[in-house]
C-alpha cells in the first residue's frame, strides 16, 4: 500500500513562527519518505536542539528528539545497533557545525549509512538570534547588538575534509528540488550530508526569502536574477565513477572549489558523491562477519528462562591455573 | 601479627617487561595451587617512567596487598634506589652486579625530593649514592643481597641458539629476575618453565630462549646460594578450579554474557583496556543447549552463527555515553567504559537517558582527581559525582564492587537494573581492581540470569491511529518498551518533559505525572532488589569496632579483620554495594547496635560516610582515609584499627603509605 504524504503528519502542535523556512524542510522530508514508500515503523529521525530539531514531532515515524549538538551520535548509536533501519538527522546549523562541530567530525570519517540535513538559516534562532556558525564575519543580523565577530564556517568545505561521501545543497524554498535531494541522499550508501538554505523570517533580515530570490540583483535587461542555481543545469557531475584515486582526487578538488562560490552566486544540488568508501557497518563486518546478518538488535541474549546465550566458557578456560 | 604469605616486587622501567615477568611471576605461583593478589602501580607515561608490581602469593586466601616486602627483584638500578629500603629484615634482594657503580644522580627519572631524602639518608650512614651503597644499607638493615651476572647468563643461553644480539638477549632480563628469584625459594622450576611457554605461547622460539634463560638462573642460584635464603615456597595441592583474572577483562567478559552488544569509548586510563579486550573478542561464541526453550536462538546457534558486539571508539565522552544511549533505545543493551576526566562529559548524557527512560550502563573506572589528578594511580573520588552529575531530579541506580567476583556479577546485574527500571546505571569499578590480578575460583555461570524487565519484542499490536504510547502510565512506573525500530507504531523521544507519546508538553499536571512515574521507578527498585545484591555484612553481629566502607577496600579489611581477630580484638564490617538507590533501612538496623563506628575510604572527604549520614542520621566515630595514590594494604588498615581500639587514634586517620 503507497504510503500518502497525510500518513506522515502528526497532530503535534507545530509552533514555528509564520514563513519560517522549516515548513519547506519538513514537507520535503515528508514528501521525500511517502516518494521512498518507507515503512515509518522502519524509520527514525532524530534530531539535535533547537527550532529545527523540533521536526520530528512533526513527521509520523519514530522520533529522537536529543540533546543540543549530539544528534549525530546519537543516530549512529542507533543505526550501528539496528543497521536496518532508515536513519534521517535533522538540527540547525548551530546545533551541527557549533556545539555538534567535533560529532560532525567523527561522523564524517565513519560514513555510516545515514543522511544529515542541516538546516542552515545563520542564526540562533530559539534563543532569539544570535549569530550561528555560518553567519559571515562582519554580518550584522536584525538582534545582533554588533556585527558578527567569528568568520562563518563553510559546511561543504568542512563536510569534504571530514570524509562525507555524498554533499549536496538544497533550498528550503524549492521545496521539490529539495525533495528530489533527501531521496538521493537516503539513497546514498555511507554517509550523506545536506546542507539546507533556510531563511529566518524572524531574525536573519540578510539571508531571506527575498535575497535568495534575487532582490537587488538584476542582469543586463533589468531582470531580477535568483541568487542560486542548480549544478545539474549546468554539467556538474559530481559522482565518483571509479575506484580509482586520481579519479577521486579530481571530484574533491572540484567540490572544493565549488564549496567557495557563495552569495550572488550560490550552487544547490549535488557537490560530490562516492560509494566506493566503505560504510561503517561495511567496516565492522569485516572485522566481525555475522554482525551483517545477526545486527545488535535482531541478536537474543538470553534464553527464555534467562539464562545467557553467550558462551564465554572458552574466554574462562584461557585464564585457567588450576 | 603473623604473616603466612609472601610479597614479591619486581620494577623497572616502564616498556621493559615489567608486566609480563609480574604475570609469569604470578602465574608460576597460581598454577601451583596458591592464592595470588597482584598489584599494578605505574606513571601516566609510555615508556621511561619507573614501574613496579607486587605480588603476593599465600596457601591461604588472601585479598589485599600488603606494604612489607619480602623479595625484591631488579633488572636496573632505579628500582633498587626506590624500593630497597621496603625490604623487611632477613628480606631478599636479588641485583644485577654491573649496576654496582651506578650513581644515583645519574636517574633523571628519580624525583628531586627523592634524590635528597635517599641521598642524605646515605650520606648519614657514611654510604656513597651508588647502588652498592644502597645495598650495603638494606644489608645492614638484615636485608639478603643476591648478585646476580644477568649478561653472563644470559651470554650463554644465546650461545644455544645462536643469538649474539646483546639487546636481544637483554629482552629476557625481566624472566631472568623472575628465575632467579623462584629459585632462592626453591620452587618448582617446572611450573616456572610450564608459565612462560604459556606467556609466550604465540612465540615458540622466544618462549624456548626463555626457558632456557630460567634454567640458567636455576642452575646459577643453586651453584652459588644454596639453601642461603630461609623462606621457600612450595606448591599447595588443592582441587578447587582457578582463575587468574584482571579488572578490566572481568568486566568485558561479563559484558558478553550480560548481553551487552554495543560498546563505545573513548581512550582513558584505566578504562580503555576492557573496551580493547571486548574489540579482540568482538565475535561472541553462543550456547545452543536450550535451544527447546528458545527454538530461534537455538537455530541460530546449531547454524554455528555467533553473536557479535559492536565496539566504537568515539570522537569524545559525550559522543561515547549518547551513542550508548542510542543504542539502549533500539533495544540493544549498551554500555560505555570511562573515568573520571570522560564522566564529567557525560553528565548531559545520563540526564537525558533518566528523561527518556533509556536503559544504559556506564562502567565508572574510579582514579585519581579532580581534573586529570593522578592518572594511572587510585582512588574513590567519584562516588558523590556519579550520584549527582547531571541536572535536574531523575533515577539512576549506583553501584560499587568490592572484589573482582563481585565485578563480574555486578556488571551483568547491573545490564538487569537498567532495563528493570528502564534508567541509566553506573557501574564504579576502583582503579585498584581494574588493574589488580588476581587468583578466583571458577565463576558459576549458573548463577547468572538475564532479566529484561519489560522489554516487549514486537510487533506493536495496541497502537491508536499508528501511535503508541511509549510513557504510558503504570502503577510502578514502568512503561512497557518496545524498542525504536519495532514494527507496528511509532513514538517519540526527547529531552523536554513529555507526554505519554513521547511529545513535547509544558503541561503541569503532565509534569508532576511524569516526574513522579519517573522518580518513583527508584522505589520499586528499593522494594524489589535483594539484600544481598545490596550490601555485605562479614564478621559478628556484635563487635569492638563497626567498619563501614565501598569498593574495593573490602579486600584489604578482611584481610585486616583476620589479623585484629587473632589479637583478640573483634571487627565487622558492613559494605555498601547499592549505593543507590540506598539500602537505608537495612544499614539503619544494622548500626543500630554498634559501639564504634569508622569509615574506610579511598578519598578526601569521606564520601560515603556523608551518604550514609544523609540517608540514616548516622555519624561515624572515626574516619579513616587516603588519597595518596596508592590503594590501602591490610596493615595499614591493620594499624589504624588497632590504634582506635586502643583508644589512640584521633577522629580522622590519614593513611600515607605508598611508592
Amino acid at each position: 500500500m503507497a504510503l500518502k504524504l497525510s500518513d506522515l503528519k502528526t497532530t503535534a502542535h507545530n509552533d514555528w513562527c509564520p514563513g519560517c523556512g522549516d515548513f519547506g524542510i519538513l514537507n520535503a522530508v515528508q514528501m521525500a519518505l511517502a516518494e521512498m514508500n518507507v515503512d515509518p515503523s522502519s524509520t527514525v529521525v532524530v534530531s539535535g536542539v533547537g527550532c529545527s530539531s523540533k521536526a520530528p514531532h512533526f513527521i509520523k515515524t519514530y522520533g529522537v528528539h536529543t540533546l543540543h549538538g549530539r544528534s549525530l551520535p546519537f543516530a549512529t548509536g542507533i543505526k550501528l545497533a539496528n543497521p536496518n533501519l532508515e536513519v534521517i538527522v535533522e538540527g540547525g546549523d548551530g546545533d551541527g557545525m557549533g556545539i555538534g562541530a567535533g560529532h560532525f567530525v567523527g561522523s564524517g570519517r565513519r560514513n555510516i549509512d545515514m543522511l544529515y540535513i542541516i538546516h542552515d538559516n545563520g542564526v540562533y534562532g530559539l534563543t532569539k538570534g544570535q549569530a550561528s556558525p555560518t553567519l559571515g564575519l562582519g554580518m550584522k543580523t536584525k538582534s545582533l547588538p554588533s556585527p558578527n565577530m567569528n568568520q562563518g564556517i563553510n559546511p561543504l568545505l568542512l563536510a569534504i575534509a571530514c570524509g562525507y561521501t555524498w554533499i549536496a545543497r538544497g533550498y528550503s524554498y524549492d521545496v521539490r528540488h529539495l525533495k528530489d535531494l533527501i531521496v538521493k541522499g537516503a539513497k546514498h550508501k555511507g554517509f550523506a550530508f545536506l546542507d539546507v538554505l533556510q531563511p529566518c523570517p524572524t531574525y536573519n533580515d540578510i539571508q531571506t526569502k527575498e535575497y535568495w530570490a534575487g532582490e537587488g540583483l538584476v542582469d543586463s535587461t533589468g531582470k531580477q536574477q535568483p541568487r542560486t542555481y542548480k549544478l545539474e543545469e549546468t554539467g556538474y557531475d559530481p559522482v565518483v565513477h571509479s575506484d580509482d584515486e586520481a579519479e577521486m582526487e579530481k571530484k574533491v578538488q572540484q567540490a572544493v572549489l565549488k564549496s567557495f562560490e557563495f552569495g550572488d552566486h550560490t550552487p544547490i544540488g549535488v557537490f560530490y558523491q562516492n560509494e566506493f568508501i566503505p560504510t561503517y557497518e561495511e567496516r565492522i563486518a569485516h572485522k566481525s562477519p555475522s554482525y551483517k546478518t545477526n545486527p545488535p538488535a535482531a541478536q537474543q541474549i538470553a534464553h527464555e528462562d534467562g539464562t545467557p546465550l553467550a558462551n564465554i566458557r572458552k574466554l574462562l578456560e584461557e585464564l585457567r591455573v588450576t | 601479627m603473623k604473616r603466612d604469605d609472601f610479597l614479591w616486587m619486581i620494577g623497572g622501567v616502564q616498556g621493559s617487561g615489567v608486566d609480563t615477568s609480574a604475570n609469569v611471576f604470578a602465574k608460576a605461583a597460581a598454577s601451583g595451587g596458591l592464592h595470588v593478589f597482584g598489584k599494578r602501580e605505574y606513571y601516566s607515561n609510555i615508556k621511561g617512567e619507573h614501574s613496579y608490581f607486587q605480588v603476593r602469593v599465600s596457601k591461604d586466601l588472601i585479598r589485599s596487598h600488603v606494604d612489607t616486602v619480602d623479595m625484591l627483584a631488579t633488572f636496573e638500578e632505579e628500582t633498587i634506589f626506590r624500593h630497597a629500603l621496603e625490604v623487611r629484615s632477613e628480606g631478599a634482594i636479588i641485583y644485577d652486579p654491573d649496576q654496582d657503580p651506578k650513581r644515583l644522580e645519574q636517574i633523571p627519572t628519580i624525583e628531586a625530593n627523592v634524590r635528597a631524602t635517599l641521598s642524605s639518608e646515605l650520606s648519614k650512614s657514611g654510604l656513597s649514592s651508588e647502588v652498592r651503597g644502597i645495598l650495603e644499607l638494606a644489608r645492614r638493615r638484615g636485608v639478603h643481597v643476591y648478585p646476580v651476572p644477568y649478561n653472563e647468563l644470559l651470554k650463554q643461553v644465546g650461545a644455544k641458539f645462536g643469538e649474539t644480539s646483546l639487546s636481544t638477549l637483554q629482552r629476557m632480563l625481566n624472566v631472568m629476575a623472575v628465575a632467579a628469584s623462584y629459585a632462592l625459594l626453591s620452587y618448582d622450576e617446572n611450573l616456572v618453565k610450564d608459565a612462560v611457554r604459556r606467556q609466550f605461547k604465540s612465540k615458540p622460539k622466544v618462549a624456548e630462549m626463555n626457558v632456557e634463560a630460567v634454567g640458567a638462573a636455576y642452575d646459577y642460584v643453586e651453584q652459588k646460594f644454596d639453601g642461603s635464603f630461609r623462606y621457600k615456597l612450595s606448591p599447595s595441592k588443592t582441587d578447587e578450579v582457578r582463575l587468574f583474572v584482571r579488572g578490566n577483562s572481568t568486566v568485558a567478559m561479563a559484558k558478553e554474557l550480560a548481553g551487552c552488544r554495543l560498546q563505545t569509548y573513548y581512550p582513558i586510563t584505566p578504562a580503555s583496556d576492557e573496551s580493547e579486550y571486548l574489540e579482540a573478542h568482538a565475535e561472541i561464541e553462543l550456547d545452543g543447549s536450550a535451544a527447546h526453550e528458545n527454538p530461534q536462538a537455538g537455530e541460530v546457534a546449531a547454524m554455528g552463527a555467533k553473536g557479535n558486539i559492536a565496539v566504537v571508539q568515539s570522537e569524545d565522552e559525550i559522543a561515547a555515553v549518547t551513542m550508548a544511549i542510542g543504542g539502549g533505545l533500539a533495544g540493544v543493551r549498551s554500555s560505555t567504559s570511562t573515568s573520571g576526566p570522560g564522566f564529567s562529559l557525560m553528565a548531559e548524557g545520563l540526564g537525558y537517558a533518566g528523561m527518556n527512560e533509556v536503559p544504559v550502563v556506564v562502567t565508572l573506572y574510579s582514579r585519581g582527581g579532580p581534573s586529570t589528578g593522578l592518572p594511572t594511580r587510585h582512588e574513590q573520588g567519584d562516588l558523590r559525582f556519579a550520584l549527582y552529575a547531571g541536572h535536574g531530579d531523575f533515577p539512576r541506580l549506583v553501584l560499587a564492587s568490592g572484589d573482582l567476583e563481585e565485578v563480574f556479577y555486578d556488571t551483568v546485574r547491573a545490564f538487569n537494573y537498567s532495563e528493570r527500571y528502564q534508567t541509566p546505571v553506573i557501574h564504579i569499578v576502583d582503579k585498584a581492581l581494574a588493574n589488580s590480578d588476581a587468583t578466583l575460583p571458577m565463576l558459576d555461570l549458573n548463577r547468572v540470569k538475564i532479566d529484561r524487565g519489560k522489554l516487549v519484542k514486537g510487533p506493536i499490536t495496541d497502537g491508536v491511529n499508528g501511535e503508541y504510547k511509549r510513557f504510558v502510565h503504570a502503577p510502578d512506573g514502568i512503561s512497557p518498551r518496545p524498542p525504536v525500530g519495532t514494527k507496528g507504531a511509532v513514538y517519540w523521544h526527547t529531552g523536554d518533559e513529555h507526554d505519554e507519546l513521547g511529545h513535547i508538553t509544558e503541561d503541569p499536571t503532565n509534569r508532576d505525572q511524569m516526574m513522579e512515574k519517573r522518580m518513583g521507578k527508584l522505589e520499586v527498585a528499593d522494594r524489589e532488589i535483594p539484600m544481598e545484591e545490596r550490601l555485605n555484612f562479614f564478621g559478628p553481629e556484635q563487635a569492638d569496632i563497626t567498619v563501614v566502607s565501598w569498593g574495593s577496600t573490602k579486600g584489604a579489611i578482611l584481610d585486616a579483620m583476620g589479623w585484629l581477630k587473632e589479637d583478640g580484638i573483634s571487627v565487622n564490617f558492613l559494605q555498601i554495594r547499592l549505593i543507590n538507590p540506598f539500602p537505608t533501612e537495612r544499614v539503619k538496623s544494622l548500626l543500630s547496635g554498634a559501639k564504634n563506628v569508622v569509615g574506610i575510604e579511598m578519598n578526601y572527604t569521606g564520601q560515603l560516610i556523608g551518604v550514609l549520614r544523609e540517608q540514616t542520621c548516622i555519624p561515624v566515630d572515626q574516619l579513616v582515609v587516603k588519597y595518596n595514590g596508592r590503594p590501602m594494604s591490610c596493615e595499614e588498615i591493620y594499624d589504624s584499627l588497632k590504634s582506635i581500639h586502643e583508644g589512640k587514634a584521633p577522629k580522622r586517620i590519614v593513611l600515607r603509605h605508598g611508592a
